[in-house]
């Protein structure tokens, strides 16, 4: 066990936790912050895709100890009540049929409009196909993204 | 009826103690059909009166109709409420909707599966909210004194001639006490004002933030998070295991073995169980305990031929569950066995038969012959099987991602030794179903281990024990047979089709009608590995098979593929063969014809084009598919398809739209890169870098989706799109590379075309 204090959604958190603990379930189950999803646990579905200073990574696969000062935002930070551009897109186009994958695919969109904020076709494929939609919204995600003006 | 002035525990679970564990679980149920920011405003009341199973209302005229069906994504808790508010007239932003717990009484069958919800609720929804506003029109005549003829309602709000006025809400607690009517009128579908208007997904907003929604998101004080570990193969068990090691590793509670069911256990259709022997492993964390299961030294061996009894449609049966540990090599060589009739175990069973096959066949001046092969598939949901149950002496509450909590509560009550009225079952929104959560034995495994521990536990699967656990869709194989005569007519349709361990035919479904002489036969091949509902069970491969063999056959007649669909039909509907046809071939026809002009299907500019067209008949629905194929780098590439389907009314037209489009993707991706093998009894494919599922950049950038309109009561919607995409797809296969594709899945890693 060690002790960690975590910047999660620009609130500090003190954690004493086995350091090999992926952040995907410091997050579930000692936060109780359920907003990010387990899928697969090998960084192979993008089901549990935080932020760690902004960019997209899998949190599954991300263990405490190397996250140091680095900041964590999760779904339930990215904006106060679903205010993001990204989230009003997706509501506004209507994305989710479960709606499981989708804080992850909200959370790798929204890291990448933030480097590239005008993404053609390709590079949302490019960027976007490490989070798998297993009922298949791609399209709407795809036209989602596409009317985002940041 | 009942009149509830004050909370009841079915209106607000979070909030009140649970008659199951005296839990609350730590999220709301609710969802809004209206933004979260307002529903904060509208501060949520504390008095609802219940009209009727379905429907309460708050002095404040918030309305909240209860969703009965689990959701797993196919929107019927939007769907569904819109049906209700349809007819007790409401302003659909003045409506909560809240998901049902289990309670067939209230709330009827509760069954999401079989492209049923919207179907089976149809009417009995429709009739809530007619004999509801009828309650509210009697309550208002009863204070106004004035006969219930001349009151008319707009919106929720009550109107009189007189000029008098009063909300729903107002009326609402008197309502409660009026009789419910005996009979009440519906509206006709083009007094539709909320049904056939799109309306976003109720739970959206919460999605869109994450709020906790799923099964595997329930968290209670004090809860335990179990997982466990099953056999590393089918026709394993346990032998023994020593987890001394693992006991001393932080955070856990207990390790022990246990039975999914006693022995003699008579199991019902859905008590599909693959082990029944397993590891559970409860600690304090997820973590923790994925770590010490990996401590736990276990020694498994050969089941051995394993008997269970089975109670059926038929009553009780004794069955044989084969010994072998299964290879897909094999799987291949004896299904081609039983194909060509050379096992001695079972000849195949006709099915079907009309006219006289034998001798057509025999008269044939021109025999075409072609056999089809897939895999077992695994469904894959996103959220990985999971379930929370509280199990104490004397009542247990159970919560978790269900298809069917009706067929998972006889079960409970025999494992839990416990009445039906003291387990309490709440759905949670699924991560995905496919099928998959119609069997609860992850449910009764949670059941199990909280009783042992006397503690709430959570029971989550890893993605390996998820996917390695079986529940498949079966493997199928199909031979088809078409004879023409010396004019290229079709005279003679044969098809003989089996699998493991379950055959695929649907006899009477076209070209069964269309053809004078006819001849279906099914053979099976029992199997340790078990199987499940897969989206649109057995369609899902007869579609690929037969609309593929069909495009051949058209191919050697010299005809269109629409074209020679639409002769068959009229031939079906104008002087139909046989008993039975299963399908309406007008309905059919039309689904091709508006698929045909939609795709500009046949027009010059499309002559360039390599396509696929697919159409097929299931869960009382027709859908068909134009597929545009490209080939990238030496692979596949879908990119453009035009869907046509007939379901009746559309209730919801843009969630429809996205479910086709959903299943479109689902069955380009299972057709090009679907499949679970298996090495000596255990699953070749365990988590995502090998079990090969759709991405972004293989799904096709346009789906162009058309309904026929008309005011046909809805048939379903969630699983006919999917099967016909398989032969869209193989039939563009064709045009793009010039060869047929017979086996699934069409492409395999590291190949090119």
């Amino acid at each position: 066990m060690a002790k960690y204090s975590l910047k999660i959604n620009g609130k500090t958190q003190q954690i004493d936790i086995d350091p090999s603990t992926p952040i995907l379930w410091v997050l579930r189950d000692h936060l109780n912050m359920t907003g990010t999803k387990f899928g697969c646990g090998m960084a192979m579905c993008g089901a549990c895709t935080v932020h760690l200073d902004g960019s997209a990574v899998r949190s599954c696969s991300l263990p405490v100890s190397a996250v140091g000062k680095q900041a964590i935002t999760t779904i339930e930070g990215l904006s106060a009540n679903g205010t993001h551009p990204v989230q009003k897109a997706w509501i506004e186009h209507d994305v989710a049929q479960c709606g499981y994958c989708q804080s992850g695919q909200i959370m790798s969109a929204s890291a990448l409009l933030k480097s590239n904020p005008n993404p053609t076709d390709e590079d949302i494929d490019n960027y976007m196909s490490g989070n798998i939609c297993r009922c298949g919204t791609y399209l709407r995600i795809k036209d989602a993204i596409k009317s985002v003006k940041l | 009826m009942e009149n509830t002035n004050t909370q009841n525990r079915r209106s607000f679970l979070k909030s009140s103690a649970l008659a199951g564990g005296g839990l609350m679980l730590s999220f709301s149920w609710f969802a809004n059909a209206q933004a979260a920011d307002k529903m904060v405003a509208m501060n949520l009341p504390d008095q609802w009166n219940e009209l009727n199973g379905y429907i309460k209302i708050t002095p404040d005229n918030v309305i909240k109709i209860i969703c009965p069906n689990p959701e797993f994504g196919q929107n019927v808790m939007t769907s569904l409420p819109m049906m209700v508010a349809e007819e007790l007239e409401v302003d659909w932003k003045n409506v909560v909707v809240e998901m049902g717990t289990h309670d067939s009484v209230k709330l009827g069958t509760q069954f999401t599966g079989g492209s049923n919800s919207v179907r089976m609720y149809w009417k009995p929804l429709r009739n809530a909210g007619a004999s509801a506003r009828q309650m509210l029109i009697e309550a208002a005549a009863q204070t106004w004194g004035v006969p219930a003829s001349e009151i008319t309602t707009k919106a929720g709000v009550l109107l009189h001639s007189s000029g008098k006025s009063a909300k729903y809400g107002e009326m609402a607690n008197k309502a409660a006490t009026i009789p419910v009517p005996k009979e009440v009128k519906l509206k006709a579908p083009k007094d539709f004002s909320i049904v056939r208007n799109s309306q976003k997904n109720t739970e959206g907003q919460k999605i869109v933030t994450g709020k906790p929604l799923f099964g595997i998101d329930t968290h209670v004080e004090g809860m335990l998070i179990a997982m466990i570990q099953h056999p590393p193969a089918f026709g394993m068990k346990l032998k023994s295991f020593d987890a001394s090691q693992a006991l001393k590793m932080p955070g856990i509670k207990d390790i022990f073995s246990f039975k999914l069911y006693d022995d003699g256990f008579v199991q019902a259709g859905f008590d599909t169980r693959t082990f029944n022997e397993m590891i559970a492993i409860v600690g304090k964390s997820t973590w923790e305990v994925m770590n010490a299961r990996k401590k736990i030294k276990v020694q498994w061996e050969a089941a051995g031929e394993i008997k269970e009894t089975m109670m059926g449609r038929g009553g009780k049966r004794e069955v044989t569950i084969p010994s072998r540990l299964e290879t897909t090599s094999s799987q291949m060589e004896l299904m081609a066995e039983y194909a060509n009739g050379r096992h001695s175990a079972k000849p195949a069973q006709q099915l079907r038969k009309d006219g006289d096959p034998e001798t057509a066949f025999k008269n044939a001046a021109q025999i075409i012959e072609r056999t089809y092969n897939a895999p077992f598939l695994a469904h894959n949901t996103m959220e990985p099987m999971n379930f929370f149950a509280h199990v104490s002496e004397d009542k247990a509450l159970v919560a978790g991602p269900l298809q069917a909590p009706g067929l998972i509560e006889p079960t409970l009550t025999k494992i839990l030794n416990l009445p039906a009225d003291k387990i309490e079952i709440q759905m949670t929104r699924m991560g995905g179903g496919f099928g998959r959560r119609a069997y609860g034995q992850y449910a009764f495994e949670a059941a199990r281990i909280s009783q042992r521990m006397k503690a709430p536990i959570k029971l989550i699967y890893s993605r390996e024990d998820d996917m390695t656990y079986g529940i498949y869709r079966p493997m199928y194989t199909a031979t088809y047979r078409a004879a023409l005569d010396a004019n290229k007519n079709l005279i003679a349709f044969h098809v003989k089709g089996g699998g493991i361990p379950e055959n695929p035919i649907h006899a009477n479904r076209f070209p069964a009608g269309a053809v004078d002489n006819y001849l279906a036969e099914g053979w099976e091949i029992p199997s340790n590995i078990t199987i499940g509902a897969f989206r649109a069970p057995r369609s899902n491969f007869n579609a690929a098979a037969e609309q593929s063999f069909l495009d051949e056959v058209a191919e050697a007649m010299g005809k269109d593929p629409i074209a020679f669909r639409l002769d068959l039909l009229k031939r079906a509907k104008e002087n139909p063969v046989g008993k039975n046809n299963e399908y309406d071939a007008d309905r059919y026809a039309g689904v091709l014809e508006l698929l045909r002009e939609k795709s500009g299907w046949g027009k010059p500019e499309n002559s360039g084009k390599k396509r696929g067209v697919a159409a097929y008949f299931c869960h009382n629905s027709y859908a068909g598919h134009v597929v545009d194929m490209v080939i990238r780098d030496g692979q596949p590439y879908v990119e453009k398809v035009t869907s046509a389907i007939d379901c009746g009314v559309v209730v919801n037209p843009d969630a429809a739209i996205n479910m086709v489009q959903g299943a479109v993707v689902d069955g380009i991706g299972n057709s090009f890169y679907g499949a679970l093998t298996h090495k000596d009894g255990a699953a070749e494919q365990s988590n995502f870098h090998n079990y090969r599922i759709i991405r972004h950049n293989e799904a096709p950038k346009i789906i162009d989706v058309h309904f026929i309109q008309n005011d046909i009561d809805p048939t379903g919607l969630g699983e006919p799109p999917f099967p016909p995409v398989f032969g869209a797809v193989a039939n563009a296969l064709y045009k793009s590379t010039g060869k047929r594709y017979y086996n699934q899945p069409f492409t395999v890693e590291g190949t090119k075309l």
